[in-house]
């Protein structure tokens, strides 16, 4: 097939794939649209077998070490470590709402680096919710604050978000020499937001809640001491190069199986946790756009992102993978960015995540998909968002990337 | 015969007390007073707009507010409730709304009430234009009634504008008069 047929037909069946994922006709899996897409891709000889074959390997242990974190948060949820911090916040908090934002920062900041932004918007935003109103104050600086942390306190770790996964592979980089190039811009990150939405939100964080928490701080202890051996275990294996990936996997194991012996959990709902149609649609999505990168816009791609780590190319290079992510979505923008980011090196690969993690606060589905999405929501009868979100991404998302990236040059000169 | 006033006071979390006492120090002993509380329907928006941006996780998105509304829509009853036993009158009525704050206030007084009591919120460390909460702007702005903004607790001295900006020069006194 020529070429600009090949790209065309391949940008296109990416595009009709994400919207589908957003819009999701009849309520199905985002895999049921993504997977006759690669199929297609596939069967016209857009991509070539030989490199479907060779994406899917480079993506398979990645898809692993996803499903294990998957499993292990879902399990920290099955065990009340949610539920505990959850009391943890409310009984700390003292009734004060800028002491409960501050507690939620720092559990929203803790959870989404070491479980993955996944375990924060699905797993920590609904005990969040209910505990502010429990407290009976008011609940939106507490909701942002989780969607928002979700984001831009996932560039700690690899395990912290999904394209931190698919960037750890390409970047070459070990798990503890991530961690440590990342600190800095991922406190920066935080300290950005908290300036932000404490003053955003200075109107809806007044009164005292005058309730008493209900319910005693119950830790689960051994939950707890799971994933701290976990976390400690990502290291070790990092510097006895083993993947890291099986810590994960010993800790979701760890936690499961006394979870089916004590039947706190059925084997069902491990399956469910594992979320299989979500790992396919990765795998499917990842082979989409390779076949998008393979005819030409690959060569586009290494034009936008600029070689070198002068505090300059990195500030660009956040910033081309930040407009990217909320041109099209974050995962299919990291897809597309990394194989010239990695070939440009590390440091260029970290600001990818920079612009890919903390940009999608801007419009969170990426515009093509919102624009859909408002579509879906004004046929349900919903109301539309409000330009709230717009207006507070408009304050933070800038100065995030900015100062993130400012970090992350520094932390290069200083981690090396 | 004079009809007794119709108010409706807007209680917030954070500032509900404070606003149930002014306005019980100002509305006539026969007045009907409606309790309003509006539990805002965006909180679950944007947790929905979160989890649309989770690309792939649809099978799990339903998950993201959990029990929250029912836990807000208990609280609001509750606080409905402890608001007509601090109050103390008969004839109160309890209004319990849920959608956008701002446009279920203006609303709810739509229909010949004579006044709505809201509280100030805002930063009362900075007082200025800004410092009312955008719902409360909102409601002063479009009301169709008469608003009474009512500070929560103390109200700040006047001793709390900031001095005027250098190189404004009001005229010492009297109304300003045209030169001919």
């Amino acid at each position: 097939m020529p070429s600009p047929i090949a790209e065309t037909l391949a940008v296109v069946l990416l595009v009709a794939t994400l919207a589908c994922a957003v819009a999701r006709p009849r309520g199905w899996p985002e895999a049921v649209f993504a997977v006759p897409a690669a199929v297609l891709l596939l069967a016209l000889g857009v991509l070539p077998l030989s490199q479907a074959g060779a994406e899917a390997r480079s993506l398979a242990p990645t898809v692993g070490f996803l499903a294990a974190v998957l499993v292990l948060a879902d399990m920290c949820d099955r065990y009340g470590l949610f539920e505990a911090a959850g009391t943890w916040m409310a009984t700390g908090s003292r009734g004060r709402p800028v002491t409960l934002l501050a507690l939620v920062f720092v559990v929203a900041s803790v959870v989404t680096a070491v479980l993955g932004l996944d375990a924060t918007v699905l797993l920590l935003t609904p005990v969040v919710l209910t505990t502010v109103a429990r407290l009976r104050l008011r609940a939106k600086p507490h909701a942002y604050a989780c969607t928002h942390l979700a984001n831009s306190a996932s560039l700690l770790l690899p395990v912290s978000n999904l394209t931190n996964l698919l960037a750890f592979r390409a970047s070459g980089l070990s798990f503890a020499r991530f961690g440590a190039i990342m600190a800095l811009p991922w406190l920066a990150a935080i300290a950005v937001e908290w300036v932000v939405l404490r003053r955003f939100f200075v109107t809806d964080l007044v009164g005292r809640s005058e309730t008493e928490v209900a319910t005693p701080l119950r830790i689960p202890v051994f939950a707890s001491a799971v994933v701290a051996l976990t976390l400690v275990g990502f290291f070790v294996a990092s510097v006895l190069h083993v993947n890291p990936a099986f810590a994960a996997l010993g800790g979701a194991v760890t936690l499961a199986v006394p979870a089916l012996v004590r039947r706190r959990a059925k084997l069902r709902d491990i399956g469910l946790s594992l979320d299989v149609p979500f790992l396919t649609f990765v795998l499917a999505l990842g082979l989409v756009v390779k076949a998008v990168s393979l005819h030409g816009l690959s060569s586009l791609v290494v034009h936008l992102v600029p070689n070198g780590t002068s505090l300059g190319s990195l500030l660009l290079v956040a910033a081309v993978a930040a407009v990217l992510a909320n041109l099209i979505n974050n995962l299919p923008a990291v897809l597309l960015l990394l194989p010239a980011a990695a070939a440009a090196g590390p440091g260029v690969v970290l600001a990818v995540l920079i612009g890919v993690n903390a940009g999608p606060n801007l419009t969170y589905v990426g515009s093509l998909a919102t624009l859909l999405w408002r579509r879906v929501l004004r046929k349900r009868g919903e109301d539309l968002p409000t330009s709230e979100f717009l207006r507070l991404g408009v304050v933070t998302v800038p100065p995030v990337l900015l100062t993130s990236t400012v970090a992350l040059w520094a932390s290069l000169r200083l981690v090396g | 015969m004079i009809q007794p006033v119709r108010a409706v006071v807007w209680l917030v979390e954070g500032t509900w007390q404070g606003c149930l006492d002014a306005a019980a120090k100002i509305l006539p002993r026969d007045a009907q007073v409606a309790l309003l509380h509006v539990t805002p329907s965006d909180v679950g928006e944007i947790t929905e707009a979160a989890t649309t941006g989770l690309l792939g996780r649809a099978s799990r998105a339903h998950r993201s507010t959990g029990h929250f509304e029912e836990v807000a829509d208990e609280e609001a009853s509750e606080i409905l409730q402890a608001a007509a036993k601090r109050l103390g009158r008969e004839n109160t009525e309890l209004v319990h709304r849920r959608g956008r704050v701002e446009r279920e206030v203006v609303s709810a007084v739509a229909d010949g009430v004579d006044l709505l009591v809201v509280a100030r919120d805002g930063d009362r460390s900075r007082l200025g234009p800004h410092s009312l909460g955008h719902p409360t702007r909102f409601i002063v702005d479009h009301a169709p009634c008469p608003v009474l903004l009512v500070w929560p607790d103390e109200a700040p001295g006047i001793e709390s504008i900031p001095p005027p900006p250098p190189g404004h020069h009001p005229r010492p006194n009297g109304p300003h008069r045209e030169s001919p």
